[in-house]
């Protein structure tokens, strides 16, 4: 998995690509997610616009972060979902946990207001 | 209608992560050679991912004295995965209902439901080394009756 950060003032834009799978990309969400509020950016949008493939460890590894970001009363949203990761979220109703827009400005203006 | 093409292959794969990106090199290129259609090759390989992250992480506990044995079979319109390993086994009946509100945030317990979900038959049993085997299958589209072509990963 490759990411690429991006703050725009105060919201972290962490861009992800690849798989995000057991071994790899699982544990390279949470030190991303943990770098970010470790620098006081609580307000976080994962772009998974470029991740081809998931599986349940790196779902479960967005959840933690969820909570872990959650309990730090900051927030995270998904961005661009692939239609088959949105199929991924909708079979354990986790698209219910998760606030998820297909653009940017929408999820910025989520962010701020 | 026309079918994709029959196919079978076996794997002895080491009990490390790393085993999961052969597996899915191979399930790819199986699927590709018989001519299954990629929305069900994007489904298999999903469910294999999960099969082995158990088999490997909780069957034979990363021990690489016990290897992970892989299998592909498609005949006819039906292509089954078997994965076996050599661990304590486990009762699948034991797992909790990820979708159960107050199970929504845990971080694990997910493989088993996505398999569930994503093909069309699953059965757990003992296998002959006294580990666990999971057999699954899914009914699977042709290439060429899906209305997609093919395309080579650059």
């Amino acid at each position: 998995m490759k990411s690429t950060i991006r703050d725009l003032d105060d919201v972290r834009i962490i861009e992800l690509s690849g798989k995000i799978t057991i071994g790899s990309g699982d544990v390279k969400i949470r030190e991303l997610i943990h770098q970010a509020l470790d620098t006081g950016h609580s307000k976080i949008v994962l772009d998974l616009a470029g991740v081809n493939a998931i599986d349940s460890s790196g779902i479960g590894e967005m959840v933690a972060c969820y909570t872990t970001v959650t309990k730090r009363d900051g927030q995270l949203k998904l961005l661009r979902l692939s239609s088959k990761i949105n199929d991924i979220l909708q079979v354990t109703q986790l698209i219910t946990v998760f606030d998820v827009f297909d653009n940017e400005q929408e999820a910025l203006a989520a962010l701020r207001g | 209608m026309p079918q994709a093409a029959d196919a079978h292959a076996v794997l002895v794969l080491a009990s490390r992560f790393d085993s999961i990106e052969v597996a899915e090199r191979a399930l790819v290129e199986t699927c590709a050679a018989s001519g299954c259609a990629r929305e069900d090759r994007y489904w298999l390989v999903t469910a294999l991912r999960e099969a082995l992250a158990n088999a490997i992480l909780h069957g034979n506990r990363q021990n690489l004295a016990l290897p992970i044995e892989v299998e592909y079979r498609l005949a006819g319109d039906t292509f089954t995965i078997m994965v076996s390993d050599q661990g304590e086994g486990f009762d699948p009946a034991s797992i909790p209902d990820p979708t159960d509100p107050e199970n929504l945030l845990r971080p694990s317990g997910r493989g088993i439901f996505y398999i569930r979900q994503f093909m069309d038959r699953v059965e757990y049993s003992t296998s002959s080394h006294g580990g666990t085997t999971v057999e699954m299958t899914r009914k699977v589209q042709p290439l060429e009756g899906s209305g997609e072509h093919e395309e080579h990963d650059s």
